[in-house]
């Protein structure tokens, strides 16, 4: 089986985040970056299927010269082989796929996984998006997920129920919490992952169709009242969620 | 500027998110001029355009089609590029409910469409499509415009409020769809969560507990409160890993992301991860042990005790206060 995942760099989801003065980015001084949590769930998936069908499991980054730590962690983890692709500019999410839809191309992937979301751009788009350009179907958000070695049966959640999909191979998947659970890297992985080499690719420039027009701090919510202590505070809560909050 | 709102339905029932998207589009096409049309798909569902009606759209389009009858984010894409050049719109609108999640940026993709996803405001300035939307979290909001048209946006559940409207009666047209050799990823089964449980997503009111709650045994509490405030059972991220909860019910940034008017957290300290998932959320209340807990940070009313002793005492009094 030949398998990829895409993988990205982001920050810690604890992280303090600092608006850089052009107030369109974040400063990234002083931020740990980490594998996205979701993708940590692809790189997982992608070794399971390894150690099942065979083959190799390469992993894809897009983005700056930092994009090399979430490959070198994917690595670590127990994928074989790893690709970088750098950008001449900023790209949007179509930007995004099809530059990782062209360094995928002609390489005869039969799965591709992803997460399910990156917990900066928040945007779920860049999996499916890639397999439309690949022109090969995607499951999104999978919670559960079986191959017979040539079709796979795909389990997705939504509001109030579960669905089942069915599909031949090859296909895109994006991983949602609760797929598998993540390995460790090894010590023999982290040794791989620092002297393996990572192959180079340049990204195309696109046009962007969406633009940036400024990044704020979201509103501070106030902090409310503590109303008081223990059970005799319920029904003064009551009384402010009918009479102030006027919500019951 | 016109716009097509797909409106979602499932088994042939309309979402309401689909009608928040709706009265969205109402009120671009009010500021801007232009036409709205309401998209509608499945299998046998003429039914549906009476619930539509009066929500706003100048035209209802049907998509009546077998291989419509359960979500395939392949055939609806495919429907929805062949309504959005039918109604020459240029801004496609949705809800990012699951499904508008997975439709939107494929649809964007087909379209050769921006995409705006998952936003929190959206407005028309100097004709140009302008949205806000969280980022990192919610630890930061974008504002981002639309460079060229067509674009794709969907719309984060329950921020948008349905609006009835009275405009001239839609006029409804079914589309001839081909879709022959469209579906490679099908869907051949669909489960309902059991209990026919409401989503902490489409709830009005979220009760959510965590660790603090001690054992699995005790989210009865949890479960009896929402059910006397008619809402949803949330949880956080821990209670769930360890199995006390089922993972379709985890608020926050690896599990849902939820506007209720009321949340109500017990037990639950306040992690930032938490917050991702419920800071949008119109009135919070803590329930928490420790006053220092972060939670109270955001909560706009908070008691200050023992969750386990509390919460039978809260939902006696709601109760009591229905009769
Ligand atoms: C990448 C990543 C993603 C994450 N995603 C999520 C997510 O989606 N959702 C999420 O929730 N977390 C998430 N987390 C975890 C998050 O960081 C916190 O660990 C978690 O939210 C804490 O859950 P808790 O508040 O239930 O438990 P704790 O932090 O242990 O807090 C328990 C609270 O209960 C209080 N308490 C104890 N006993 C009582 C009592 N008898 N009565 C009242 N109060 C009591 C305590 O004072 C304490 O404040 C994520 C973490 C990471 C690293
Ligand atoms: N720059 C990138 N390089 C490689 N994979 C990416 C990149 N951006 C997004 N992805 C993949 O697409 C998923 C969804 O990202 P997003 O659409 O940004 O939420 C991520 O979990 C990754 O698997």
């Amino acid at each position: 089986m030949n398998i990829a995942v895409l993988v990205k760099l982001a920050p810690d989801t604890e992280a303090a985040l600092k608006i850089d003065a052009d107030r369109l980015k974040i400063a990234t001084v002083d931020i740990n970056y980490v594998l996205n949590p979701y993708d940590e769930y692809a790189v997982e998936e992608g070794l399971r299927w390894k150690e099942k069908f065979g083959g190799t499991t390469t992993v894809f980054s897009l983005g700056r010269e930092e994009a090399v730590k979430a490959l070198r962690n994917a690595l670590a983890m127990g994928a074989d082989e790893a690709v970088h692709i750098v950008s001449p500019g900023g790209l949007d999410m179509l930007g995004k796929a099809k530059a990782l839809a062209a360094a995928l191309q002609g390489r005869g992937f039969d799965v591709i996984f992803a997460g399910k979301q990156s917990v900066d751009d928040d945007c779920g788009a860049v999996g499916p998006m890639t397999a439309y350009y690949l022109s090969i179907p995607h499951i999104s958000t999978v919670v559960k997920l079986d191959c017979d070695g040539s079709r796979i049966t795909a389990w997705r959640e939504f509001e109030g129920g579960a669905e089942k999909f069915e599909c031949p191979l090859p296909v895109l998947i994006t991983a949602q919490k609760g797929l598998n659970e993540p390995r460790y890297a090894s010590l023999k992985g982290i040794m791989f992952s620092k002297k393996k080499e990572i192959a180079v690719v340049e990204a195309a420039p696109a046009q962007a169709k969406i633009e940036i027009l400024k990044l704020n701090y979201p509103p501070v919510r106030q902090a409310g009242k503590i109303v008081g202590q223990g059970v005799e505070a319920v029904p003064k809560l009551l009384q402010l969620l009918r009479e102030e909050a006027k919500v019951l | 500027m016109n716009i097509l709102t797909y409106i979602e339905s499932r088994e042939g029932k309309i979402r309401v998110a689909g009608l928040e998207a709706l009265s969205a589009g109402r009120r671009l096409v009010d500021a801007a001029g232009g036409k709205l049309t309401a998209l509608l798909l499945g299998s046998g569902i003429d039914g549906l355009t009476e619930i539509v009606r009066g929500c706003g759209a100048d035209a209802i389009y049907l998509a009546d089609h077998p291989d419509l009858a359960l979500y395939s984010p392949e055939a609806y894409c495919e429907t929805a590029a062949t309504a959005m050049l039918k109604s020459n719109a240029q801004i496609f609108l949705l809800s990012a409910t699951a499904l508008g999640r997975d439709l939107a940026p494929l649809a964007a993709a087909k379209l050769d469409a921006g995409l705006l996803t998952d936003c929190t405001e959206a407005a028309l300035e100097n004709g140009q499509l302008v949205v806000k939307r969280p980022v990192y979290g919610g630890r930061l909001i974008m504002t981002l415009a639309a460079a060229s048209l067509p674009v794709v946006v969907s719309l984060r559940p329950k921020i948008f409020p349905v609006v009835k409207c009275e405009v001239a009666e839609p006029t409804i047209e079914k589309l001839t769809l081909n879709l022959d050799g469209v579906i490679r990823a099908r869907c051949v089964e669909t489960k309902a969560e059991a209990g026919g449980k409401l989503d902490v997503t489409e709830a009005d009111v979220v009760v959510s507990g965590g660790r603090g709650l001690r054992s699995p045994d005790n989210f009865h509490l949890i479960e009896e409160l929402a059910a006397a405030l008619r809402g949803a059972v949330g949880a956080s991220r821990p209670v769930v890993d360890i199995g006390w909860r089922p993972h379709s019910e985890q608020v926050g940034q690896t599990g849902k992301v939820v506007s209720p008017t009321l949340y109500i957290a017990a037990g639950i300290s306040g992690a930032i991860q938490h917050l991702a998932g419920m800071s949008s959320s119109k009135v919070i209340v803590a329930i928490n042990k420790d006053p220092e807990a972060p939670i109270f940070k955001v909560a706009d009313y908070g008691i200050v005790g023992d969750a386990l002793e509390i919460l039978p005492v809260l939902t006696q009094a709601v109760k009591a206060l229905e009769r």
